[in-house]
């Protein structure tokens, strides 16, 4: 089938008129463009710009807890950094980036030519990088940037507000917008493009997984939008929504953030467990165990996740029956979440194994989150939790699930689909460079972080006691280690978008999914015209 | 190999519509937070331009985009399929609002029945009663705040009971135009989707002259009133922003009707307005509920 075809099947009166199909050159191409791969690229070269500014926060604040006492930057500006890490990295890196997977992933995977909505597509991609710009322009001005952690507490973004909350609340809010656009974009590809006969339990798992997660942000996003609006008003408009004087409680904002925030940490694993589900299988040549079971897992991590929102807040002073009830849903989710482990260690049990680059990193994927999981169900139990919260063992936790768990997916997944972006193979020795680099210095920088944390080491502080000098020595230089690794995979990249060894269709032999019926790298349009019953058939992770 | 079950589907050109639409935004968010700020340090500056600028330049881009998609839609270029995705977005989207809106419920039901109970010691705060706003009674509306602000309640019936018949019945008057519609009686829709839109102004006219009371010496209930205020303004001003959305939806609605538009099988853009119209009415029912009578 050649491309002329396919466009003369899908645009039958493209003589007089002009189509998406006809590629516009130059920067007007990205500007205007509602095709689903270029926007895809768009977002994913973004997170990683995005990873790599945020990254730099990040090596400053190592720089200055290499040693203890005040060496590099003042309390106020560490401050700042803390939280301008947190937000780029949860919002412009890693969200993002996943929205960058499905706008590539989701129309191969359901035969369909593209996203549902494909101008708003591109107008929720272009609105990201005028808000991180407004964000990091407070660097630049009198008030400094957010110095109040991601999480933004009332008072201290309010009552104790540096200044910059307007900017916060306002780059949050088109975010928002940006975010919630995506998430209906990708409901929407998913419940009304399937190609015919592609049933719901005939979708692929990262599909699924994409799904649950779009509804999730559709649901949790717009209260994101409402507390950062309470904010507004508290800081500038004079309401107590938030302060105990007016009638208000503190304690208020924090169950509204976290009823957005505790989805929203899901919202950046969910679509991890779908790129895992997909490699994990491709590299043990047998189907994913437990399809059905995993649907139904993710299913109800989604939903438990709306009920467990005060586990972040068991120091709070809530009412006993409050912490009770938090501690004993938040580990019921558990459960599913071990079903979904055993089935990835079952997946590969027997399998015909083999390692390559997105197989390692999934296998570290699986290890390592478990990791992150095991130590958010210590955190999970309320007594203990009063000896570890705001310690370094949160930051321990949310790192191995945030950077061993959704960047390791991420990464899996670049590896697993860059042949099919690029028309090239990446250079297999580099990136082997880069995952064993990552791996043993993104252990060395978060594994000690769990017992400065035990010991009592608070996080967003830039100075500490000397008990803690030795293990921080050590943290930073795997943060350095760490951060300088993950520029060889911007080498890789590049090297592999330029040329390298030609993919063919299939680089990996064990591989399931429509994206390989077509050739490498996917030609501008796919799918206009669906695939046949039979291909739909063979990429069914079912197993039988 | 034309398949010809499978429907041609329709990629949209490219448009320079959407950037605009990011420009307009940044403008709106640069400008605003920037006003803002200004304002709080009472000093002047260029934010609020930036932010009309901004406004401006949305409804440009929505003008602009809607009559590229309406001209693509009367060409008849959009599949079944395309309209499927439309009618699935414009829901999820009202889905949205509604989680926007469960925020702001949430936060008053908090302040109800925790925050404010508290603050007058009730559960285990007895103590923090005592010490921190001993002479603070606790009670709901909250007309008087630990710090002694005092406001006066803004009663359900007169204006606000009022607006709940007006809403309601303009809720039914748009479901008759769409009925008229789908029967294709084109004189009765114009009719009952005019009627609708003039109950629609109606309400809004009589919420500002209930803001009005509400700022008035008698009443003294200001957006700074301690949470009831907050809460009162807050959920009924946006409301009342997304019922002039919700009008301005239906404006163009009729003068779409007005130029022949629409059919009894293809009229995604009515549908669409007056789904809007109906939720807004469903969140009044509940702000009339939960704000004014409880
Ligand atoms: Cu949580």
């Amino acid at each position: 089938m050649t491309t002329d075809v396919i466009k003369e099947t899908s645009h039958d009166d493209h003589q007089n008129d002009h189509h998406g199909d006809h590629k516009m050159t130059g920067i007007k191409r990205w500007l205007y463009t509602t095709n689903h791969k270029d926007i895809g690229t768009l977002y994913l070269w973004f997170s990683f710009i995005m990873l790599l500014t945020g990254g730099a926060l990040a090596m400053v604040i190592r720089a200055e807890l290499f040693q203890p006492g005040l060496q590099i930057v003042e309390p106020d500006f560490f401050n700042q950094l803390t939280t301008v890490h947190g937000l780029i990295m949860v919002f412009g890196a890693i969200m993002p980036a996943f929205t960058g997977f499905a706008n590539w992933m989701l129309p191969m995977m359901v035969g369909a030519p593209d996203m549902a909505l494909p101008r708003m597509n591109n107008w929720s991609f272009w609105i990201l990088p005028f808000a991180f710009g407004i964000l990091l322009s407070s660097f630049f001005m009198e008030s400094g940037a957010p110095n109040f952690g991601w999480t933004f507490y009332a008072p201290l973004s309010t009552t104790y507000s540096n200044g910059s909350t307007a900017f916060f609340v306002f780059a949050v809010h088109i975010m928002g917008i940006s975010s919630i656009m995506g998430a209906i974009n990708i409901v929407v590809t998913i419940m009304n493009m399937r190609a015919p006969g592609m049933t719901y339990m005939k979708m692929p798992l990262f599909v699924w997984t994409f799904f649950i997660t779009a509804y999730l942000l559709i649901a949790v996003m717009p209260v994101l939008a409402g507390v950062v609006t309470m904010v507004l008003t508290d800081t500038y408009f004079g309401t107590s929504f938030f302060n105990a004087a007016g009638g208000g409680d503190p304690v208020m904002f924090q169950h509204i953030f976290w009823f957005f925030g505790h989805p929203e940490v899901y919202i950046m694993i969910l679509p991890a467990f779908g790129i895992v589900s997909t490699i994990i299988p491709a590299f043990s040549r047998k189907k994913l165990f437990g399809y059905s079971s995993m649907v139904y897992a993710t299913s109800s991590i989604a939903l438990l996740s709306f009920i467990v929102w005060a586990h972040h807040m068991f120091t709070t002073g809530m009412p006993l029956f409050g912490e009770l009830f938090f501690m004993y849903c938040t580990m019921l989710i558990a459960v599913p979440t071990g079903v979904k482990v055993f089935n990835w260690v079952a997946t590969m049990w027997r399998g015909s194994l083999s390692f390559e680059t997105p197989m390692l990193f999934s296998i570290a994927f699986v290890i390592l989150f478990t990791i992150g999981g095991f130590s958010g169900l210590m955190l999970a139990m309320t007594p203990v939790d009063f000896q570890y919260h705001d310690t370094y063992f949160v930051v321990a936790h949310f790192h191995y699930v945030l950077v061993t768990g959704s960047l390791f997916s991420l990464y899996a997944g670049a590896y697993y689909w860059l042949p099919k972006w690029t028309g090239n193979m990446y250079n297999d020795a580099l990136s082997k460079w880069h995952f064993w680099c990552s791996l043993i210095s993104v252990n060395l920088l978060f594994f000690p972080m769990h017992f400065l944390g035990l010991a009592g080491m608070p996080r967003r502080i830039p100075d500490y006691a000397l008990q803690f000098a030795d293990f921080n020595k050590w943290v930073s230089i795997g943060g350095f280690a760490f951060g300088l690794s993950q520029l060889i995979f911007l080498a890789v990249v590049i090297k592999c978008i330029r040329g390298g060894e030609k993919a063919p269709a299939k680089p990996w032999d064990g591989a399931a999914g429509l994206e390989w019926t077509v050739a490498s790298p996917a030609p501008y349009h796919t799918f206009s015209t669906p695939p046949p019953q039979s291909d739909i058939d063979n990429a069914d992770q079912h197993s039988h | 190999m034309t398949n010809k079950e499978y429907e041609s589907y329709y990629v949209p050109s490219q448009s320079h519509w959407p950037i605009v639409g990011a420009i307009a935004l940044f403008m709106i968010a640069l400008g605003a937070a920037h006003y803002v700020t200004d304002l709080s340090k009472e000093q002047n500056g260029y934010g609020g331009y930036l932010l009309l600028a901004g406004i401006a330049l949305v409804i440009y881009m929505l003008a602009g985009w809607f009559s590229d998609v309406i001209n693509e839609s009367l060409a008849g270029k959009y599949s079944h399929q395309m309209d499927n995705s439309f009618h699935q977005g414009m829901s999820w989207f009202i889905f949205s609002e509604v989680m926007f809106f469960a925020a702001f419920f949430g936060a008053l039901l908090y302040l109800r029945v925790f925050s404010v109970p508290w603050l007058g010691g009730a559960g285990n705060n007895a103590e923090t009663g005592a010490v921190l706003w001993p002479d603070f009674v606790a009670h709901w509306p909250l007309l008087t705040t630990p710090d002694g602000t005092t406001t006066s309640a803004m009663g359900w019936y007169g204006l606000p009971l009022i607006n709940t018949v007006i809403l309601i019945t303009s809720s039914v008057t748009a479901h008759f135009a769409h009925d008229a519609l789908i029967k294709n009686n084109r004189k009765p829709l114009k009719v009952w989707l005019g009627l609708t839109i003039v109950l629609g102004i109606i309400f809004m006219s009589l919420q500002i002259l209930e803001y009005s009371h509400g700022y008035s010496e008698e009443m003294r209930l200001f957006l700074t009133s301690g949470v009831y205020g907050n809460s009162f303004y807050l959920l009924t001003g946006f409301h009342g922003m997304h019922v002039t959305l919700g009008c301005i939806m239906l404006i163009v609605m009729w003068f779409r009707i007005l130029k022949g538009h629409f059919t009894p099988n293809n009229h995604f853009a009515f549908k669409a307005a007056s789904w809007y119209w109906h939720f807004v009415d469903v969140v009044w029912v509940m702000l009339f509920v939960f704000v004014y009578i409880l």
